[in-house]
């Protein structure tokens, strides 16, 4: 009986084909809706995760500008820079502190022949290589000894070697960057967008002192970048390095500090929860398209029990019971709204892959998703389905039969 | 069969509809049995009740007082659900305006109070075939009724009666929207089936020349039966 009652409902639909395509097209955009919602959502956060797992968990970045006072981290222009001095000391001094790199930052012009591209030049040193896990593409790392007299030569990002040399070679090359001239001896392996959008492979890297003294011209040093021992708290080592700074800073007990300690994991944890609430808000947007393609199945069965009165009253006649009516319409309403949902997951799902595919994030479908995408329509097609099915189980056989 | 009823026994029947001022006795103390095997013709002109009665007799409604006994059943005691078990299990029904299901294959009509009983694909199809060629209508089987001529549109509705194996079949006006050739075909099928497979029949009609294939005539006049006998001219057509 139940296979019969499937039998009907496919007939019904069927039989009127224009109709039923045009009541489930709300379920199906907005099943489709939410499902590539969703999955975009799961992609974009499983690419923060492999973005600061390729960073590392155990990085911790040392800012100037206070997190709770009135300058908010990174207001180096208040707060005092730190020196290459701190570096060493944090090294020195913290045990579980694996390494530490100085950091520095500023955007020039630079020209090679009758090339130019506008970049962002990195003051730094090798360690920084080592505390961002970011090997070389070809070439080579600077020498101690250039780090140390602070000579022109340079590493190149990706993306500034296809602006300048296309697919070539650009070791051993020189480039002008303002008034200094450099020779490039490395190449970055191409890293691709962070998390925040901004393109990691838009870089030139100096080392620290030539940084200072041909580009930026005094001896601050931005930030720096801190790795923690594998195994080591980076809670511990986050309070420790607090410490060793407020002393070398010279803040009094009961002042602020004037510089912050950011953790991966909470910049991680940061972006996740962003990208939740940004996925969750456009899922629940979606749905009340789903709503709506419910209500639309309604009004569809609530016309389809009038025009087909005379059928129902031709069943009761024959011996059908109210509950065997109520199931037919029901069944019928469940099945066009199955078909709209399985329809709006293939869409929603090749949605998300072209979405995925623009956005170069990666394309992560959940069954876990697909499968309530397709349990709710079915559950919209039950709730909607009802009322109509229900007006017309209620039928009296004797008005039926009459109606024309 | 219970043997010591009629297949069909009114007591004392009344329906009224409305209330007050606007009270319409459709039946009025209506006594009336029905033995199985007859073929019974009512008649009367309209608001005689005659249509109400086949609706009671149907199951389709239940009177406002008295007592119906279908196989010595009390049908007013029954609800909605066990009524329609009733008709699904002794009852078939000929209307006037055939009612079939549109874009629906005669066959597919003929099948549908078998899906209702429960009866498998196969043997469904079997008795819907069966019943479509003792109604004439061999090789018309996956017609839609719009392709079909009115006449054959109600052999149609008489093997969808026919094919639960029903004890009664209840007509009503069968004949009313067919030229008087097809009408005859028609009374022939239903006379067919009750003097060679002894089916009882009821049937509603307003056409004296239709009326005279059954042997029995009950006359109604406002709810009320007036006369119950035989058939105006009836013995000289048999």
């Amino acid at each position: 009986m139940i296979w019969e009652t499937f039998r009907l409902a496919v007939q019904a639909i069927f039989r009127n084909t224009m109709r039923s395509v045009l009541t489930v097209l709300g379920i199906v955009i907005g099943v489709a809706a939410v499902i590539a919602m969703l999955t975009l959502g799961q992609g974009s956060s499983s690419q923060v995760t492999a973005d600061i797992e390729k960073l590392g968990t155990n990085v911790l970045m040392l800012m100037p500008g206070g997190s709770s006072g009135q300058h908010g981290p990174g207001s180096s222009s208040v707060a005092k820079a730190f020196t290459l001095k701190d570096v060493d000391a944090i090294i020195d001094q913290i045990g579980s502190v694996e390494t530490a790199a100085p950091y520095a930052q500023s955007a020039t012009n630079v020209v090679y022949g009758a090339e130019s591209t506008s970049t962002s030049i990195v003051g730094t040193d090798n360690r920084y290589l080592t505390v961002v896990d970011w090997p070389l593409e070809m070439g080579r790392s600077f020498l101690a000894s250039e780090e140390q007299s602070g000579k022109s030569v340079c590493i190149l990002g990706e993306t500034v070697r296809q602006n300048l040399f296309g697919n070539t070679s650009p070791i051993g090359e020189m480039i002008r960057l303002n008034s200094l001239t450099c020779e490039i001896v490395g190449l970055l392996e191409a890293k691709g967008a962070s998390s925040f959008g901004t393109d990691q492979d838009d870089v030139i890297s100096l080392p620290m002192k030539t940084f200072q003294r041909r580009i930026i011209g005094n001896s601050d040093v931005s930030m720096i970048f801190i790795s923690v021992r594998d195994g080591q708290s980076t809670e511990r080592a986050i309070v420790e390095i607090e410490a060793l700074m407020r002393e070398r800073r010279r803040i009094s007990e009961g002042e602020d500090d004037d510089f912050s300690i950011m953790d991966m994991k909470q910049i991680a944890s940061m972006l996740t929860g962003i990208t939740n609430i940004l996925t969750g808000l456009l899922s629940a947007v979606a749905a009340v398209s789903l709503l709506v393609g419910g209500i639309g199945i309604m009004n569809i069965m609530l016309v389809s029990v009038t025009e087909r009165t005379r059928e129902i009253g031709i069943r009761l006649a024959v011996g059908a019971q109210a509950n065997q009516v109520l199931m037919q319409f029901l069944v019928e309403a469940v099945v066009l709204s199955m078909i709209g949902g399985f329809v709006g997951i293939v869409l929603g799902l090749a949605l998300a892959a072209v979405g995925a595919n623009l956005m170069m994030i990666p394309f992560v479908p959940s069954l876990v998703v697909v499968v309530g995408a397709f349990l709710f329509s079915a559950a919209v097609g039950v709730i909607f389905g009802y009322f109509p099915a229900r007006r017309a189980a209620k039928l009296d056989p004797i008005e039926a039969l009459r109606y024309q | 069969m219970n043997p010591e009823s009629a297949l069909i026994e009114f007591r004392d029947i009344a329906k009224i509809y409305g209330h007050g001022e606007a009270e319409v006795r459709a039946l009025d103390g209506v006594d009336l049995k029905i033995e199985a095997g007859e073929f019974v013709a009512i008649m009367g002109p309209s608001g005689s009740g005659k249509s109400t009665a086949m609706n009671l007799i149907g199951c389709l409604d239940s009177p406002t007082s008295g007592d119906y006994l279908f196989n010595g059943v009390h049908v007013a005691s029954l609800n909605q659900d066990q009524r329609a078990l009733l008709r699904r299990n002794y009852l078939g029904f000929v209307f006037q305006g055939y009612n079939l299901l549109a874009r629906t294959s005669a066959l597919d009509n003929v099948e549908l109070p078998l899906i209702y009983k429960g009866v498998a694909r196969a043997e469904r199809r079997q008795r819907a075939l069966e019943v479509l060629a003792k109604v004439g209508l061999q090789g018309r089987e996956h017609h839609d009724p719009s392709e079909l001529s009115g006449g054959q549109q109600q052999r149609v509705a008489i093997a969808r009666a026919l094919v639960g194996s029903p004890e009664v079949i209840l007509a009503d006006e069968p004949t009313g929207n067919l030229d008087t050739q097809m009408s005859r075909e028609i009374m022939e099928v239903l006379k067919e089936l009750n003097e060679e497979d002894g089916m009882t029949i009821v049937m509603v009609t307003h056409e004296e020349d239709m009326a005279e294939y059954a042997h029995r005539l009950i006359w109604m006049v406002d709810g009320k039966v007036e006369r119950d006998g035989n058939p105006v001219r009836g013995g000289s057509r048999r």
